[in-house]
């Protein structure tokens, strides 16, 4: 996007979205700073370490906003949030998917509920410290690309846009290293510039997920104890709590008695909530070589068939893959097979450092299936 | 931005309005002296001296006794001493006495200190309810407190509402406390200097008032307490006020906020008619603008400065940050410590839901304020209205 814009520069209180605030600024636009509360009870959600909704983060996204020098506001987000993230996140597990928040959030949250206040307040763009590129494409089409820096790329969440979200969005990062950032963060006098980055999930505290989930779960049906069996021979080689401690993958804390006939580690193949059975198995049953997925959610127009590469986790590695896109559905032959990979899970499909879109994985077949 | 000055245009006197003149003049007199007001030496006494004619100034314009002002660092601490501290004693005296009577209206410095006595000291606390203006039921008070005269151990209800602008009937309260022996505290903080109060007249026992909100500075406040009536220390230390307060006196602060304690009440009427007669036509201005604002709180018994106003379809929050972003400074009543809007819980006990109660915002003059501001909020009213209307409509993406 061209030109002086009105933008609201969604500030989480970390030293990445202080500096494209910053930025923004310095580009000439007229920016407004926002903290997103996506807790009311802003204590409640994580305390301390870092996360998007503490009051300690208030504070610092407030002082970076002062040092700035661009108004600033809280916004209360806490509803939405807890409805379309929280809620998700915990249903997604009771039906023993593994979700990803983040991606949800910036689907619902930052990219649609913020965006549509504030394009009805007026402002032309959100502005986020995401590591990404956007480009202009010949035809006009803006284009979501993969950082600079590919430590901290972060478009792997951002595939959930669509193209009109693109088009009201900033990501003045996209083009710079984190090392650097943090430099431009002590130039600049903001004092987010020590704080460590956020990883977990912002409101999970102290990124205890299967904890959080039992707190939450509480006795919901699917989440009863069940039986942990081999996969191959279908033997019961133990019990558990619930399958919300459980993601495909998972090799620690099965607490199996017995090590497996071959002396080889076991891990977690599948997990089927509705009879609580959790299913284990050697390593080489983790390998997928296919994967269908739903909810395709397009950066663009929807690609077709498309050789390219596909992204399963947030610091995941590439898979070359042949993705098919028909309507919702969305069909990846992985070139390079995958391990590991559980429904709920969201696959980015990129076409060179291009981001096409996503969708979300509902079913995977091991490798050499067709 | 107000054309002739330059400055914002400040609506949210309620919040803290601008020192006088006057005020200003008696601290910075005091601020280059040296002297601890309980040192035994010349300078010592000096500053004494200043705490003390400080004193007597306040007494003449509350209609006190000079003994009774207990200076405190504001209202916030004047209300957790009156509340704590008479509850403590009362209680001593007659373990019987547990019960806490107030209004659901009151400010948080005087809900939260009842909700941890509630907690931590056992006390029954009763929040009586008001009515769709914000003013107390005193019908409920009566039954209340005649059900049980004797297990009562003090009544606080504030003088205005600092939200809604609502006079509340402090006499009628005291009439009714007063004959079972029940000392009352008032929370004046917002009335004084707007409305008149004197202590004496009132027969209250406790009077909360602030330099800040008075054209005084921050940090200091007292709180005027009947001689007479024990009230337990909660501060502990060098016992400087009568021994239920400790900490150093501040005297240049002290000097201030008696300097303009005593220029508001001076002033009062003069200043009561002048804003009441502004705060009207920003009431009509705003609603021939915008024809379907509602006016929140009492229609007469209210506080001269505050216009409370609903936009129905607005976020307040909204509202205030486009009127902001034109330099047009209010206020949406509270938020919490991060800075959210919160639901007012003074206009969910009048009866409002959620969704009314966050579409409103309050304006309030205060000595500074001219037509010039009205004017300026008059012509930024309708666009910011539209706009926040606008932002509530879902965009199809």
């Amino acid at each position: 996007m061209a030109g002086p814009l009105k933008v609201v520069a969604a500030m989480s209180g970390g030293v990445d979205s202080a500096v494209a605030a910053a930025r923004a600024v310095e580009a000439g636009h007229d920016v407004t700073g926002i903290h997103l509360a996506l807790s009311r009870n802003p204590a409640s959600y994580r305390s301390g370490a870092r996360g998007c909704c503490t009051l300690e983060d208030a504070h610092d996204a407030r002082r970076a906003a002062d040092v700035i020098g661009i108004p600033f506001y809280v916004w209360d987000l806490s509803e939405r949030f807890h409805e379309d993230v929280v809620v998700d996140f915990m249903d997604e597990y009771a039906a023993g998917r593994t979700p990803n928040p983040c991606l949800r959030c910036n689907e619902k949250i930052k990219f649609a509920a913020v965006l549509d206040r504030a394009i009805g307040l007026g402002f032309d763009a959100v502005a986020t410290g995401h590591y990404a590129r956007l480009r202009v494409a010949a035809d006009g089409e803006v284009e979501l690309h993969r950082a600079e820096d590919d430590g901290k790329d972060q478009s792997y969440v951002l595939g959930v846009l669509t193209q009109d979200q693109l088009r009201h969005s900033l990501f003045p990062l996209g083009d710079t290293p984190k090392s650097q950032v943090r430099q431009e963060a002590e130039r600049r006098g903001l004092r987010v510039a020590d704080k460590p980055d956020s990883h977990d999930i912002c409101f999970v505290s102290d990124g205890d997920n299967a904890g959080w989930l039992r707190e939450k779960l509480g006795e919901r049906a699917p989440n009863h104890g069940g039986d942990i069996v081999d996969d191959a021979s279908g033997e019961v080689l133990g019990h558990h709590d619930g399958t919300y401690a459980f993601t495909i993958g998972q090799r620690k804390g099965l607490r199996l008695g017995r090590p497996a006939a071959d002396g080889k580690p076991r891990f977690v193949l599948d997990i089927e909530p509705v009879s609580g059975t959790v299913k284990v198995g050697p390593r080489a049953a983790l390998r997928v070589g296919r994967l269908e997925a739903s909810h395709a959610r397009w950066c663009g127009a929807a690609p077709g068939r498309l050789m390219g590469t596909v992204q399963l986790r947030a610091h995941g590695s590439e898979h070359r893959a042949v993705v098919t896109a028909d309507g919702d559905h969305v069909d990846v032959e992985l070139i390079d097979p995958a391990e590991g990979i559980a429904p709920g899970q969201s696959a980015v499909v990129y076409d060179g450092t291009r981001v096409v879109g996503s969708a979300t994985i509902s079913a995977t077949h091991p490798a050499g299936s067709r | 931005m107000n054309d002739l000055t330059g400055k914002p245009v400040y609506l949210d006197h309620a919040a803290t309005t601008p020192m006088l003149p006057a005020a200003i003049e008696a601290m910075t007199r005091h601020l280059s002296e040296v002297g601890n007001p309980s040192s035994l030496h010349a300078s010592g006494r000096r500053a004494r001296r200043v705490v003390e004619e400080a004193r007597e100034t306040i007494a003449g314009a509350m209609s006190c006794r000079p003994g009774d002002v207990v200076f405190t660092s504001g209202g916030t601490e004047a209300d957790n001493l009156a509340l704590k501290g008479a509850f403590w004693s009362r209680h001593q005296a007659d373990p019987r006495r547990r019960r806490i009577l107030s209004t659901a209206v009151e400010h948080h410095a005087v809900l939260d200190p009842l909700m941890w006595l509630a907690e931590e000291v056992d006390a029954e606390v009763e929040l009586l309810p008001v009515d769709r203006y914000g003013r107390l039921e005193v019908e409920a008070l009566r039954t209340s407190i005649e059900r049980d005269p004797g297990s009562v151990a003090l009544v606080s209800v504030m003088w205005a509402n600092n939200e809604v602008g609502t006079l509340q009937p402090v006499d009628e309260v005291v009439a009714l406390a007063s004959r079972h022996g029940i000392p009352v505290h008032t929370d004046a903080v917002q009335a004084v200097g707007n409305v008149p109060v004197d202590f004496a007249a009132s027969g209250v026992d406790m009077l909360t008032l602030t330099g800040h909100k008075v054209g005084g500075p921050f940090g200091v406040g007292a709180l005027v307490v009947r001689r007479e009536l024990e009230v337990t220390a909660m501060l502990h230390g060098g016992g400087q006020e009568r021994d239920i307060r400790s900490g150093t006196l501040d005297a240049p602060a002290i000097a201030g906020f008696a300097a303009a304690v005593e220029a508001a009440v001076k002033g009062q009427p003069e200043h009561a008619e002048r804003i009441a007669v502004l705060r009207d036509r920003l009431v009509a201005d705003v609603r021939r603008v915008v024809p379907d604002a509602v006016a929140n709180g009492h229609p007469t018994l209210r506080l001269p400065g505050n216009a409370h106003l609903r936009f129905p379809g607005c976020a307040g929050d909204s509202l205030l940050m486009l009127l902001d972003a034109r330099d047009i400074e209010c206020s949406t009543g509270s938020a919490c410590s991060a800075g959210i809007a919160q639901p007012s819980h003074v206009l969910i006990a009048m009866g409002m839901d959620e969704e009314d109660a966050l579409s409103s915002l309050r304006f309030s003059l205060g000595h500074t304020s001219t037509d010039a501001d009205v004017d300026a909020l008059a012509a930024a009213i309708g666009p910011c209205v539209d706009r926040a209307r606008a932002s509530r409509q879902p965009v199809a993406r």
